[in-house]
């Protein structure tokens, strides 16, 4: 984890292009484990081109992260990662990309919110945490197409376009499943109180995003929250789903302390840059 | 290169031979991706494009053509770059590359973008088919083989077909 007493306004900002990036890419990757065992041939196109999305975005925010990283001071990199097979690629290369960011990174390193990173385990679940993040991010982008950070600006401009398919379709199958049959409704019932304990992390303000926002490159979370609540709530009613009473709330991922799922997820999407380094097909 | 270099405007036309991977029947320039053209006094020429889709794989090969096509006519030195912002929609898609889409059996996006977002559980309106024409047709995937693309059948002539999505 960072050492949060060497944070400077360059450290800070990175790290808040890595809690978007990583956000991204840790659910892009979830997604992309349906490819192949959808319930339906079009759905299972559905998810992978949801997750191609995704990645789109990571891209280009790793590549943001890159450049920022290699403009730090020595202080200041060696403030902000203490993953062993980054940092030796970097004191290597006396540079990062794009790729080191995202597979030389260990668990503690990502940011992601804990939701993310949950499993798949059935339709239900997926569609829950999708809906959950589709509408995240679709308020967050509108919100950061603002940024005083022009590179952050335009990846939520470009990628507001997308969300707003995503959460067309995480909505209308929260409704189809809710709205549904006794057994589709239990089960996205059940899949929302699960996933519901993950959805604070959301909206907790960390040291990044708290000078993201006094900086004017960030989001107001309290902001944020009171529309996601409200939008949250009109798709539930029209689902026929109760809103979860639940208030305590998981948390640690913005911080680097993650599930054990994380991972899981590093070890399977990393493999072939940790066994082969610096391959390219 | 000796002496003058090629003007931006010629290099602009030059761009048409660039095709999208996935729809080869469109240039990038039917596409409207292409943001910007810029030769510069040491010869360097610049092209600025913009990703339809943010994860589009498209992209990487597009840039390669590009340097392709401009290496044929004799530039050394090129760049390519990525914008962006503002972010593309089929509103820039020229009407030249909507007709040629349709001879090529997609059925264009016929919405303009701009003209705003389809409410929850709500199609596109009627979309031809492109082999037969009837707006009869139905809905079959919201994605297709590529992100920008959908699945459609016609109810009369009973052909699948792809829809170029409004984006």
């Amino acid at each position: 984890m960072s050492n949060t007493n060497l944070s400077t306004d360059a450290t800070l900002r990175l790290g808040y292009t890595l809690q978007l990036a990583d956000n991204v890419l840790i659910l892009s990757q979830r997604l992309s484990e349906w490819c192949g065992h959808g319930p339906i041939l079009e759905q299972d196109i559905a998810l992978t081109n949801t997750a191609l999305d995704h990645i789109g975005a990571a891209r280009s925010l790793y590549q943001y992260a890159a450049e920022q990283f290699n403009a730090l001071s020595d202080a200041e990199r060696a403030a902000m990662f203490t993953s062993p097979a980054l940092n030796q690629i970097l004191s290597t290369k006396g540079k990062a990309e794009e790729d080191d960011l995202a597979y030389l990174r260990d668990a503690w390193d990502f940011r992601n919110v804990l939701l993310a990173e949950q499993p798949n385990e059935d339709w239900a679940y997926t569609v829950a945490r999708s809906f959950f993040l589709d509408c995240f991010h679709f308020f967050l982008y509108t919100a950061l197409q603002k940024s005083e950070d022009e590179t952050i600006a335009a990846v939520a401009e470009k990628s507001l376009k997308e969300v707003r398919y995503h959460l067309k379709w995480s909505s209308e199958w929260v409704i189809r499943l809710g709205d549904g049959t006794e057994e589709s409704a239990a089960k996205m019932q059940t899949a929302i109180d699960e996933r519901w304990p993950y959805i604070g992390e959301l909206f907790e303000t960390s040291d990044a995003d708290k000078a993201a926002l006094a900086k004017g490159y960030g989001a107001d979370l309290n902001e944020l929250k009171a529309l996601w609540d409200e939008r949250v709530k009109a798709v539930f009613a029209e689902a026929n789903l109760k809103v979860p009473t639940d208030t305590w709330m998981h948390r640690g991922g913005k911080q680097g302390v993650h599930s054990e799922h994380l991972g899981y997820i590093l070890a399977e999407m990393q493999f072939m840059q940790r066994a082969y380094p610096g391959m390219e097909w | 290169m000796e002496g003058a270099y090629p003007k931006a405007e010629q290099v602009y036309a030059w761009l048409s031979q660039v095709k999208d991977p996935e729809v080869p029947v469109l240039s990038i320039l039917d596409l409207g991706i292409v943001r910007d053209v810029q030769v510069n006094e040491a010869g360097v020429c610049t092209v600025t494009i913009t990703p339809t889709y943010s994860g589009c794989p498209a992209m990487d090969v597009i840039g390669m053509n590009i340097r392709m096509v401009l290496a044929g006519r004799g530039f050394s030195q090129m760049k390519v770059e990525m914008q962006l912002r503002p972010a593309w929609t089929t509103d820039w898609m020229s009407e030249d590359g909507k007709k040629k889409l349709k001879a090529y059996g997609i059925a264009p996006p016929q919405r303009m973008s701009s003209s705003g977002e389809l409410g929850l559980f709500e199609e596109e309106p009627a979309i031809a088919c492109p082999r037969c024409g009837s707006e009869d047709t139905r809905l079959v995937s919201q994605h297709g083989a590529t992100a920008c693309k959908a699945m459609y059948q016609c109810n009369s002539c009973h052909e699948p077909f792809e829809h170029f999505k409004c984006h």
